[in-house]
């Protein structure tokens, strides 16, 4: 029957499309992930039926680090407390497994895993944050040389580092397309330029024999398009005259360059102890290029901010151009300024017009200078795509901590919680349920069944999810996880309620099963969406804002509260329009939860019976009984002898206007009502208004 | 109450026949909320809350080669020496134990290490480490989580404000809302339970399940309130008693479906398991959830009341509609029921081709 409703409401496709979109498809992504990707001891993160447990339930690693510090102070208990935020920032951006991290004994941190972490997880806490800043003297492809280059250091100008595409060059902003374009007529890394453009996609860096990621650097504002300082220092003065001297290389210098081979995966690993005030000959991270530096002009620990994102172009309008926007506080930006006039004065194409951002003495990446920065407001763009400038804006926002660690030990570590405890709680959560399923089927009787139904897709689905994500991102079930969960049984269910109450509020109202549901469905919708919607934004304040347990929290507040307002719009609004049609449900039986007997057997509104006649209701009850029943002495559906209904014809002579539906009365019904009156002021025994005789007249 | 059913009693309520007085009674709300705060914030200031380790750092007891990774052994040796304390033990690797108490003086440590020996056989001077513990949870997380929270209060403020279009609404939630996690922190304190990552936890559910119950009442009353200034039959107030009213089988039916899961874990992990993360978890959401969906109801409404009669046009409605019931010198009783906010009517509206049947598809 397709009733008033302008829109054909088609109860069962939803109820399918819903089906196979929410429980079959995940499920069937779930088993697909488990046969390919099964998680198995050499593959902790693999997907799994069961999700991953937290390190309370489950037990996990772990390591104990201590920290050294690379310049040779004290660490400090601010500096361990740092680290410890950079450890925590690290791990939570890797997903949300509630790591726990500790100071131990003043001197060690102590780092909780859930499961058993990977060897890249262990790295990424370990990894010493040590980032700096070096102007790039010369840099050739990561392989020895096999002739050493009779040129004092700038390989890159004859025919044996190019090839492959392996010299970097930078990728000019656009405003800077003509020298970008001009330089590979005349310069050797040619090929490295029109590389560079192809993969834009990629992190050209990462890829095996791709070019180190080139990106420039532009003014982080437009304003700030000063031109090169003419007091840029000559490059040919007197020895160490400026960290970009080329006198730097010396022999030595040049014949451990060329002897280093960056494919060899010991000069790979990095390490914390360069000497910031000389030369250092490193390997880019990937290693596919290998650089000669020169003296450290900028610590890392000046950097204040970094973020990656889309960058603005020249006129402002984002770009979908991937970057790294940089802010480095004001000694940094003092000292960046120097050091970025100087590079620029070099011209695109020159080596030296590159900087290089070292982590851990490895190149993370060497962008040329586009422009001087001056304000300490840089943009690093070029080859990136999202996750590479993600990835590099991290490391360049929690790495600028002068602190390195080492391992101290690594050990499996069991539950914090006994396994008893866990299984004993999740018994008493079970009664707890058992528990709803009796009180709802108890309060909606058959009703109450599509409770349970509702509740058992819900669970079925957040299972799912939860091992999805458990898959995908690394979230591990917390106990508070798991308490989250069953209270959030609390929030699904009263999504039912109040919708089912609206049903049965308009039932009251004397509508038939399908109006009911279908007003009642408007009216409830609304209220529903306007209270998960406030627990939405908790949930995504909380998860962006908080660290740690809490952001757990407010992951799975988050997931819960989406897959309740799915469940009840696609599955239990449906069903109960299914349902309604049926005959049981539709004629109100006793045991259907909408008894009509039950819901209006001392209703108060005039109901329409059909063929021209209004049921009138009972008497109200007074203003008396009201705080008498509000004590809780009188039995509610008792029927109460009291005359007067509200707004009704009041016992004095007076005339009424209105009945009391408020209806205004006909002519004759007021003169009725006043012969009665006069009747009754007469103290003739006229019998008091009672169920539907008012209105049969 | 042999005859009593719940259901009736619902349809009484919906239609005013039966009505609880909750928001002329607002004084007295407001009275034990009062003295409820007052209690909390006094049990909180002189009590306190007791911190646990995982934010005040502790000992930490490392005992190596044991015979046998029995936790229960290092539990009792722990509560011989240090009454009362609960130790949180967990096995490192194959042969170790990692216990972590609260700070112990030295001779405590001893007699633990004494304890520890007898129980596990092993050499007090060689297999037992002892060393400080930080918080795993230190101020900087707290700090992050306090920012969470208070952003998130103020977008859930502006959030009310904006969709019912009353930001006194908005601010009778949230001091409701806030006044909850007071009571609940305070019967918290009162019983005198360590303070956990979990317990934490267990608030800022009851922060977004106060909010989201208030949500649910209030829009009730919104959609009550609809039009009620254009009509002078009754109050806001009035109308807002019978919201109340009309969602209490709705309220009590929420929080018997939310607390018996919850109350389940509380008493089962109370009473049978003793100390540990569920118990905290659950005592915090039982509290936190009985207080909130009661407030909503006997707090929120009210306050909200309380604060739009103070507005302008609210205020000036409620004075016409008195006056005109004073006027009308009508039956006390009819003015009773008014006051009950029973009369609620609502306009009909011209149904225009809504009215007509529809053309069957298909």
């Amino acid at each position: 029957m397709a009733n008033s409703s302008t829109r054909r409401s088609r109860p069962v496709r939803t109820l399918v499309i819903f089906a196979v979109l929410t429980m079959l498809l995940p499920f069937a992504g779930l088993a697909a992930g488990t046969y390919l990707d099964g998680r198995s001891d050499d593959n902790p993160d693999g997907a799994s039926y069961a999700p991953g447990l937290a390190l309370d339930l489950q037990g996990g690693t772990q390591i104990i680090l201590t920290p050294t510090t690379t310049d040779g102070s004290q660490v400090t208990s601010e500096n361990l407390n740092e680290a410890i935020n950079v450890i925590r920032q690290r791990i939570d951006s890797s997903g949300v497994s509630e790591a726990e991290i500790a100071s131990q004994g003043g001197g060690n941190i102590v780092v909780g895993i859930p499961g058993r972490p990977s060897q890249a997880t262990i790295d990424l806490v370990s990894t010493a944050a040590q980032m700096r800043f070096r102007p790039v003297l010369t840099y050739a492809q990561g392989i020895p040389m096999p002739e050493p280059s009779a040129e004092d250091g700038t390989a890159p100008e004859d025919g044996t580092a190019p090839e492959g595409g392996t010299a970097p060059e930078e990728e000019a902003g656009p405003a800077e397309e003509a020298p970008a374009e001009e330089a590979p007529a005349e310069e050797a890394p040619a090929d490295g330029a029109t590389q560079d453009v192809p993969e834009g996609t990629s992190p050209g860096g990462r890829s095996a024999a791709g070019p180190v990621p080139a990106p420039a650097v532009a003014a982080g504002l437009p304003a700030d398009t000063a031109t090169p300082s003419p007091t840029a220092p000559a490059e040919d003065a007197a020895p160490p005259a400026d960290p970009s001297d080329m006198a730097q290389i010396t022999p030595e210098v040049q014949a451990q360059f060329e002897a280093l081979d960056c494919t060899d995966q010991e000069n790979l690993v990095g390490g914390g102890g360069d000497d910031p005030n000389s030369v250092l000959v490193t390997c880019s991270q990937d290693g596919t290029t290998k650089f000669v530096l020169g003296p450290v002009e900028v610590e890392g620990t000046h950097i204040r901010n970094a973020t990656s994102g889309l960058m603005p172009g020249p006129n402002g309008v984002t770009t979908n151009e991937w970057g790294v926007s940089l802010e480095l506080d004001s000694t940094g930006a003092r000292q960046f300024a120097q050091t970025s006039q100087r590079l620029y004065s070099y011209g695109q194409g020159d080596p030296r017009n590159q900087f290089a951002i070292v982590l851990d003495g490895l190149v993370v990446s060497a962008p040329g200078i586009n422009t001087p920065i001056n304000d300490g407001r840089a943009q690093i763009t070029g080859s990136f795509n999202r996750d590479s400038a993600a990835t590099l804006a991290n490391q360049l926002s929690f790495g600028a901590l002068p602190l390195q660690f080492d391992v101290q030990s690594q050990q499996e570590i069991s539950a914090t919680l006994g396994s008893e405890q866990l299984r004993n709680g999740m018994l008493a959560g079970l009664i707890g349920l058992v528990l709803v399923v009796v009180y709802s089927l108890f309060q909606y009787r058959a009703l109450g069944l599509l409770t349970v139904a509702s509740l058992v897709v819900a669970g079925i689905i957040t299972y799912v999810a939860i091992s999805l994500l458990s898959w995908g991102m690394g979230y591990r079930l917390s106990l508070p996880g798991v308490a989250g969960l069953i209270v959030a049984i609390g929030f699904t269910a009263d999504s039912f309620i109040v919708y089912f109450e609206r049903i049965r509020d308009e039932l009251r109202n004397g509508r038939t099963l399908q109006f009911a549901v279908q007003r009642g469905w408007q009216r409830a919708r609304r209220t529903i969406y306007a209270a998960k919607a406030v627990n939405l934004i908790s949930a995504i304040i909380l998860y962006y804002l908080a660290v740690g347990g809490v952001q757990g929290f407010a992951f799975t507040l988050g997931l819960t509260t989406v897959i309740d307002v799915a469940v009840v719009v696609w599955f239990t609004h449906p069903v109960m329009e299914l349902i309604a049609k049926m005959r049981f449900f539709r004629d109100g039986h006793v045991a259907s939860g909408l008894s009509r007997e039950r819901l209006t057997m001392s209703a108060f509104k005039p109901r329409y019976v059909g063929a021209g006649r209004v049921a009138m209701p009972e008497p109200a009850a007074t203003a008396a009984d009201v705080n008498a029943e509000a004590e809780g002495e009188v039995p509610a559906g008792e029927p109460v002898d009291r005359s007067v209904l509200v707004g009704a014809p009041p016992s004095t002579p007076a005339v009424p206007v209105t009945d009391a539906s408020g209806r205004r009365l006909t002519i004759a019904e007021r003169r009725a009502a006043e012969r009665r009156a006069a009747a009754q002021s007469a103290g003739a025994d006229v019998p008091s208004t009672d169920g539907e005789n008012e209105e049969g007249r | 109450m042999a005859r009593f059913s719940f259901a009736a009693w619902g349809n009484d309520l919906y239609t005013g026949r039966r009505s609880y007085p909750i928001v002329a009674q607002r004084k007295r709300w407001f009275a034990i909320v009062g003295v409820l705060g007052i209690a909390s914030i006094a049990i909180l200031g002189f009590k306190g809350l007791e911190l646990g380790i995982d934010f005040r750092g502790g000992t930490e007891i490392a005992v190596e080669n044991v015979s046998s990774t029995e936790q229960g052994p290092a539990v009792q040796a722990v509560q011989d020496a240090v009454p009362g304390e609960e130790p949180r033990v967990a096995t490192l690797g194959s042969s170790a134990l990692r216990i972590q108490t609260t700070t112990l003086t030295p001779e405590q440590v001893s007699e633990v290490g004494r304890s520890l020996a007898g129980a596990y056989g092993i050499d007090p001077d060689e297999d037992i480490t002892v060393s400080t513990v930080g918080p795993t949870w230190g101020s900087g997380v707290s700090m992050r989580a306090l920012w969470g929270v208070i952003v998130f209060v103020i977008a859930a403020a502006a959030f009310m404000a904006i969709y019912f279009r009353a930001w006194r609404m908005s601010v009778a939630g949230i001091v409701s809302m806030l006044s909850d996690l007071l009571i609940s922190a305070g019967v918290y304190a009162l019983v005198g339970w360590e303070v956990t990552p979990s317990t934490i936890i267990g608030f800022l559910t009851i922060l977004g399940f106060s909010l989201y119950d208030k949500m649910v009442v209030f829009d009730k009353v919104r959609e009550n309130a609809e039009g009620v200034l254009s009509q002078t039959r009754n109050t806001y107030a009035e109308r807002a008693n019978l919201a109340v009213n009309q969602t209490l089988v709705r309220s009590i039916n929420t929080s018997v479906v939310a607390l018996l899961p919850v109350a389940g874990i509380l008493f089962v992990g109370a009473l049978l398991l003793g100390a540990g993360t569920l118990r905290d978890l659950s005592l915090s959401l039982f509290v936190g959830i009985a207080v909130g969906a009661a407030s909503s109801l006997f707090l929120a409404t009210p306050l909200d009341v309380a604060l739009r009669e103070r507005e302008p046009k609210i205020a000036e409605h409620t004075a016409r509609v008195l006056a005109a019931r004073a006027g009308a010198e009508e039956d006390p009783e009819v003015l009773a029921a008014a006051g009950a906010g029973s009369v609620q009517l609502t306009p009909g509206q011209h149904l225009g081709h809504a009215a007509q049947p529809r053309r069957r598809r298909r």
